[in-house]
């Protein structure tokens, strides 16, 4: 129960921050994305279903507010979510290079695949433009939170994980 | 034995791979169902309306009150000047007004001889506060503080500085989401205001960094238009009011086809320091069949 209000209160967060602070916050209009930090770190901590989970409900937030019709960055995210979960059983806490390199893949293609999806289908296909004024920096500015919302996200895991086996 | 039965004394659980293969129907179905009609926007705006608004709310207010206090220190100095200078605008102004006074009584004059209704009258604003963007890159979007409570309803169209932003495509009880012109997807129906030219404002998100947008489909038979020209919403569009400030020309091409020209067009609204906005709360007449 603590773990779900937890959890709840990180989406809600994180969310909040980045169409707030983060959109006065970005580098050459870009945005980093947060809730892909915490959709794939609960997936590859927690397991798959921990990640679909939250990506469902970190994307469905965002279809509510921004989206044009609902469920489409729910899907995204779910998918991305239950893909990081793969990676559970190679997790160690120790380890800082694989949770870096699973989130900028799920960057990546989450930005590849909104692309494709929302601006190759409506005839924009100057695909090397949005790869590099786009998704490229909002990878690399998401590298960056995430080397601080990362260890934060790790320890309160660890925290739960600690009372959940008393 | 299939892994969804339950075993003596286990807790249920369902393994991932169905619960993701039901979220995936349950999202392909609400995609199928938004797609065409708006049967879930009135619950889940709800919802989320009494959940995440009052948060952004606030971080609105704090961000706001720390960058008006940063703003204090930092511009006294350019504050004097300012104030000097508009002070000697404020002369030219008065005098100029005066001018345009007398002009406005002539042409009421006139008006009243050929027995027209003031045509485009005040329109009833609402004036809003921005209280969250697009959590993307690539679409314009943001979020108002004010939703259906206040009588705010979808494609109601949004000015501030005397420009036009955009219109609103959804809202809730207490919020509403503004798509603004520059955004990629959006399109405008304009017309030049020297020539009464039609033309399309598109949004382009690769001209986003320098402040352009687009215009296409200008006809212009006798090459009239010039860089400068004020572009405004067009009597024929179905979603923007008419006469409303878009941007001004700074760049006409003649297109391939030797028939329409197209170019560059800088909006009348600063979209990157926008924080509050009017809403038009009248709508546009909307022809019923």
């Amino acid at each position: 129960m603590l773990r779900k209000i937890i959890v709840a209160a990180f989406i809600m967060i994180c969310f909040i921050l980045q169409c707030s602070v983060f959109t006065s916050l970005a580098f050459a209009g870009i945005v980093p994305n947060l809730l892909i930090v915490l959709t794939s770190s609960f997936g590859f901590m927690r397991g798959e279903k921990e990640g679909l989970v939250i990506g469902f409900f970190c994307g469905l937030l965002n279809d509510i507010f921004f989206g044009g019709f609902l469920g489409f960055y729910a899907l995204l995210m779910m998918y991305i979510g239950y893909l990081n979960g793969k990676f559970c059983k190679i997790f160690y806490p120790e380890d800082i290079k694989l949770p870096l390199a699973l989130i900028v893949i799920s960057d990546l293609s989450y930005g590849i695949i909104c692309y494709v999806l929302t601006f190759m289908l409506r005839g924009r296909f100057h695909f090397s433009y949005y790869f590099t004024h786009i998704i490229l920096p909002e990878v690399l500015y998401t590298i960056l939170i995430t080397l601080l919302l990362y260890p934060l996200i790790l320890k309160v895991n660890e925290k739960l994980e600690k009372r959940e086996n008393v | 034995m299939s892994p969804v039965i339950k075993k003596k004394g286990e807790r249920f659980t369902l393994p991932s791979k169905y619960l993701l293969f039901i979220l995936t129907l349950l999202c392909t179905a609400m995609m199928l169902v938004t797609f065409g009609t708006d049967a879930f926007d009135k619950p889940l705006n709800t919802v989320v309306g009494y959940i995440i608004v009052p948060f952004q709310r606030g971080i609105e207010k704090a961000g706001s009150w720390l960058s008006d206090r940063s703003d204090e220190f930092g511009q006294v100095k350019d504050l004097l000047e300012e104030n000097a200078r508009l002070k000697e605008e404020l002369a030219a102004l008065t005098e100029e007004n005066t001018l345009l006074q007398q002009d406005k009584y002539e042409l009421n004059e006139l008006r009243a001889l050929f027995a027209m209704d003031e045509q485009y009258g005040e329109y009833n604003k609402v004036g809003a506060r921005i209280i969250g963007r697009d959590t993307g890159n690539w679409y314009s979007t943001f979020i108002i503080d004010k939703g259906e409570n206040e009588g705010l309803s979808v494609d109601m169209n949004v000015i501030a500085e005397g420009g036009l932003v955009g219109r609103i495509t959804s809202v809730g009880p207490t919020w509403a989401k503004v798509t603004s012109v520059i955004s990629d997807n959006s399109s405008v129906s304009g017309m030049t205001l020297s020539t009464g030219d039609n033309l399309m404002v598109l949004g382009d998100l690769k001209l986003m960094a320098t402040g352009c947008i687009t215009f296409s489909q200008l006809l212009d038979g006798k090459n009239a238009v010039k860089e400068g020209d004020k572009v405004v919403t067009s009597d024929i569009s179905d979603k923007y009011l008419p006469n409303i400030l878009i941007g001004y020309i700074s760049s006409i091409n003649k297109d391939p086809n030797n028939l329409t020209k197209s170019g560059l067009l800088v909006p009348a609204v600063d979209f990157e320091h926008l924080g509050e906005v009017l809403v038009i709360t009248d709508l546009k007449q909307a022809v019923t069949e």
